[in-house]
């Protein structure tokens, strides 16, 4: 056990020092996990990965997000190459992931070339779905009637629906479409209307996984991290003993916990983003070529039926 | 008479040279105007942020950032495609007034044009 950086914290959950630890060790590799409210984290050495099998539960899968596939700048000229990197990485996982959840920004500037290439990449993986929600980047131009055709049949408005597997329900928002002048990422009345009848009848033990693109927390609405109706979104949620919230978007992880409710971010899979405040703006962080793979990665993610939390790891490409 | 025709060639060269100058100068000018009616994108922002033209100017934006933009105008007048790295937009505006604009993928990037 001595391997293990403990961190117990106060039970509302909410410890920044705690917090920090777990980002800091995201970069390397870590497991964060949730249990009743109390947030620990844990370095991922021999034993880690030893502790982190014996979480394995009943249902794994796994989110991948931001490839930007026609992305060809600094510090990653070669996107493709590191999303295989990641479907190599998911695909040589002790447990096969149920599925893949990509949270958006598929493509670089909507395509039809950049789709087909992601698509391409994406049909090495020994997994029988992958799961999408669009990033802003792949509703351009058209307002996402070619994501919709591809990557979007069987859902409602601009792409959102939910499913259940294993007893836990999956929500898939779209908060990149239709954005205001000077606002956030944005949901509109019609996906609320239809999210709080989703939920309606679902009983508060229902574990929850909800995963959009754009934060639905405010994580840095000066750079446009945030959503603008996303603690409506979250109302409808408030009587359930779990709810995950998984984004990406911001390319970096980062981990909240604020009462029955963890935010995660995922890492990108082509290209990092500075953290918030740290650059001039949020636009890619350039980084020397044997750093790259350390700042990209995939997140695990595990259900125990009758634990409280799921178990998030970040993993990244390289150490 | 040949001496006469050196004379009519010096003046042609000089009237010439005159010419070029007066267009150099031209051209110079042309410059500064398109300066004037120029709109950068540059980390996340639109500079400047109010730029002032008269009507009948032809405003054009550039995008320097390496993720691409929008220009949208926050009544839908003008609206760009997507513009990559180095790819521009032109919009020429006609009838005085403020035109509020974004970046539709960027929201939190505003910036207006006064035509007046």
């Amino acid at each position: 056990m001595s391997d293990y950086i403990i961190h117990d914290h106060n039970n509302d959950g909410i410890d920044r020092r705690g917090f920090l630890k777990c980002m800091a060790w995201a970069g390397t590799g870590a497991l964060c996990v949730l249990q009743g409210g109390v947030l620990k984290s844990f370095a991922l050495g021999h034993s880690g990965h030893a502790h982190a099998g014996s979480l394995k539960g009943e249902l794994s899968f796994v989110q991948i997000s931001d490839s930007h596939i026609g992305f060809n700048k600094p510090a990653n000229p070669d996107v493709i190459a590191t999303l295989q990197a990641a479907v190599a990485k998911i695909n040589a996982l002790p447990m096969p992931p149920e599925f893949v959840l990509h949270t958006g920004d598929l493509s670089h500037l909507s395509k039809p070339e950049e789709f087909d290439a992601l698509d391409q990449v994406l049909k090495s993986l020994k997994t029988s779905r992958v799961f999408y929600v669009p990033g802003e980047h792949d509703v351009l131009n058209d307002n996402g009637k070619q994501y919709l055709e591809r990557f979007g049949k069987d859902t409602l408005g601009e792409g959102w629906y939910s499913f259940d597997q294993k007893g836990v329900h999956f929500i898939g928002l779209v908060n990149v479409v239709d954005l205001k002048a000077g606002g956030l990422g944005n949901l509109g009345q019609q996906q609320l209307e239809w999210l709080e009848k989703d939920v309606k009848h679902l009983k508060s033990s229902t574990p929850i996984v909800v995963f959009a693109h754009i934060p639905l927390w405010a994580v840095y609405p000066d750079w446009g991290w945030g959503t603008d109706d996303g603690a409506q979104a979250l109302s409808y949620l408030k009587r359930f003993g779990s709810v995950t919230v998984l984004n990406g978007h911001i390319h970096q992880t980062m981990q909240k916990v604020e009462g029955n409710v963890t935010f995660h971010t995922a890492m990108s899979t082509a290209f990092p983003q500075p953290q918030p405040g740290t650059a001039p703006s949020p636009g890619p962080l350039k980084v020397p070529a044997e750093q790259l793979r350390s700042l990209l990665g995939i997140t695990d993610v595990d259900y125990v039926r009758g634990r409280h939390s799921l178990a998030i790891t970040d993993s990244p490409l390289a150490t | 008479m040949k001496r006469q025709l050196i004379f009519r060639r010096a003046a042609l060269l000089l009237l010439l040279v005159g010419v070029v100058a007066l267009t150099n100068k031209n051209a110079h000018a042309g410059a500064q105007d398109s300066a004037n009616n120029e709109v950068k994108i540059d980390n996340f922002s639109f500079t400047p942020a109010t730029l002032t033209v008269a009507p009948g100017t032809t405003v054009t934006w550039t995008n320097r950032d390496d993720i691409p933009h929008t220009v949208v105008s926050d009544d839908k007048i003008f609206k760009s495609k997507v513009l990559d790295t180095d790819e521009k937009f032109s919009y020429t505006f006609t009838k005085p007034g403020t035109y509020p604009y974004f970046c539709s993928v960027h929201p939190k990037m505003t910036a207006k044009i006064v035509v007046q």
